[in-house]
């Protein structure tokens, strides 16, 4: 089954509230995905130079002040840090590639679970209260989120098979349904340059994305392909750095209500999780059409 | 008189144990529901006469099984609308998310705005319609009843359809297999004029094409009876 949210701001006087009003919708979303739950947040963009990358550890009580010493030291950069259960938020003054080559063969236990200039992405086992009460979800501000809640279906609950995905800067994710030729894309990925960290069939959906994108494409174009591309059951809904996307494939089996108002766009499998939303009442509703690329962006 | 209910206060299940327990006989309860919030199987298995205005969006699965009952629903509905529905009438003045009236035995549902895809799918005697337009694969094997549709209707219409008759207002350019346009009887336009009007349309009936089964399929030929 699975339950996906996304919630984008357009009156910026909401962000102080994101936090809260998208942990109440995944909550709603608990009876669809009780196995795991997770969050991407839009966020305190870092500055000019700098990246953001979010890291998860299995251990509740990592040394993350030792990774930032020992990075600053190893590779002369500057580093932020601030941690929320078991992961982290680094803002580095470096550069990006050297950052995660770093960590990959310095600390292997540690997992990228985004890397952007803006995206924060949290994720773990267990219910979305839970998950959300650990991260402390209801205190975060920002421009647009969305969220999981997983109910395992093609690979085993883990953290690092619970979404979002991300393989690209600033990209997410959410992914309710199965995909049943992600295998051989993922084969096609990896020749172009794209790296995965599981065999997750939604994690292929978000790197074919990022390649589309990274070959120039817009968001709606890349959409498109996905379209072509994309064989089995989905409903995703994508974030970027200043956008927010919705596709169902052509047969449409997974659910889906878009909402919108004058301050917000939100989508989610089901109404319940849009009901509490200030003006939800007054809300323009209706259900995404099968194989219709929506999408929103602050441009 | 209306009995004001708010579900907030009594939950799904306390509604409808309310609604199961009301005695044989009793014609002239009126409930408001209050706080729906998009919640799965409000008034499921009614089977009394009892009228029911619910004031606000509903999840999935409600007024299914319903009988006797009159059933109304000021805003959208989710998925499996009054699924198996038996007798009564169950309105939307929303739109309705897919498979609504699925497998539905009698009485008529009316949506008043779109319904999403496989509305009326595998329909048994129910009366449908839908203001607005349906949906892809609407009236799937659609055995017997009435689909009316005053918009257009999505790919697939009809498609593996036995006896039960689909009239649309509008477009129907993607027909299912062995779905085809069919001549308008005089009873049959005279039933299409008479669901209308109880649904509260005024549509003239000569805008409206009638679909059916071409009766080509497999299951079809006699000689093939002995398989089932």
């Amino acid at each position: 089954m699975c339950g996906i949210v996304g919630l984008f701001l357009k009156d910026e006087s909401l962000q102080s509230e994101l936090g809260s009003l998208v942990e109440s919708m995944l909550s709603e979303m608990g009876d669809r995905g009780p196995d795991s739950a997770g969050f991407a947040i839009y966020r305190d963009p870092v500055d000019e130079g700098e990246v953001k990358i979010t890291l998860s550890s299995p251990e509740d009580d990592y040394a993350w002040d030792d990774l930032a010493a020992s990075m600053e030291s190893d590779l002369t950069v500057s580093v932020r840090l601030e941690t929320y259960w078991n992961h982290a938020v680094l803002a580095v003054r470096g550069d990006e590639r050297a950052v995660l080559d770093w960590l990959r063969s310095q600390r292997p236990e540690v997992r990228v679970t985004s890397a952007g200039t803006d995206i924060e992405i949290f994720k773990e086992q267990g219910t979305p209260e839970e998950v959300s009460d650990r991260f402390g979800l209801a205190e975060f501000q920002g421009s647009h989120a969305l969220g999981h809640t997983r109910m395992a279906t093609e690979s085993a609950v883990t953290t690092e098979h619970s979404h979002p995905f991300s393989t690209g800067r600033d990209l997410c994710l959410v992914h309710n349904g199965s995909l049943s030729n992600h295998n051989r894309l993922r084969r096609k990925l990896e020749r172009h340059g794209i790296t995965f960290e599981t065999d997750n069939d939604s994690e292929v959906a978000a790197g074919f994305f990022t390649m589309k994108l990274s070959q120039g494409l817009d968001l709606e174009e890349a959409l498109k392909d996905g379209l072509e591309e994309l064989d089995g059951f989905y409903t995703f809904a994508i974030g970027t750095k200043d956008g927010f996307a919705v596709l169902r494939d052509s047969f449409a089996c997974k659910p889906a209500v878009l909402a919108e108002t004058d301050r917000w766009v939100a989508m989610a499998s089901e109404y319940r999780a849009l009901d509490h939303l200030p003006g939800a009442s007054q809300a323009r509703i209706w259900e995404p059409e099968p194989a219709v690329v929506y999408t929103w962006s602050r441009a | 008189m209306w009995v004001d209910v708010d579900l907030e206060a009594v939950g799904v299940r306390g509604l409808n144990e309310r609604l199961h327990a009301i005695s044989a006989g009793v014609t002239d309860a009126r409930w408001r529901i209050r706080n729906p919030h998009g919640l799965h199987n409000i008034a499921v298995g009614a089977d009394s006469p009892v009228s029911l205005l619910i004031e606000g969006h509903v999840g999935y699965y409600c007024a299914g099984m319903n009988k006797l009952a009159n059933i109304t629903v000021a805003g959208h509905a989710g998925v499996g609308l009054a699924e198996n529905m038996m007798s009564g009438v169950v309105r939307v003045q929303g739109n309705a998310s897919s498979s609504a009236g699925a497998t539905g035995r009698g009485g008529l549902l009316v949506i008043e705005g779109d319904a999403s895809s496989r509305c009326g799918i595998s329909m048994k005697g129910i009366d449908i319609v839908v203001g607005g337009s349906v949906g892809h694969m609407s009236a799937f094997m659609a055995q017997a009843g009435r689909l009316i549709v005053c918009g257009d209707a999505g790919p697939g219409l009809g498609d593996s359809i036995y006896e039960a008759e689909i009239f649309v207002r509008g477009s129907a350019d993607d027909l299912g297999a062995d779905c085809i346009v069919k001549e308008m009887s005089r009873e049959q336009r005279e039933g299409l004029v008479s669901l209308l009007q109880r649904a509260g349309f005024d549509h003239d009936p000569s805008d409206f094409r009638l679909y059916g089964s071409a009766r080509n399929l497999y299951n079809f030929h006699i000689d093939n009876a002995a398989s089932y």
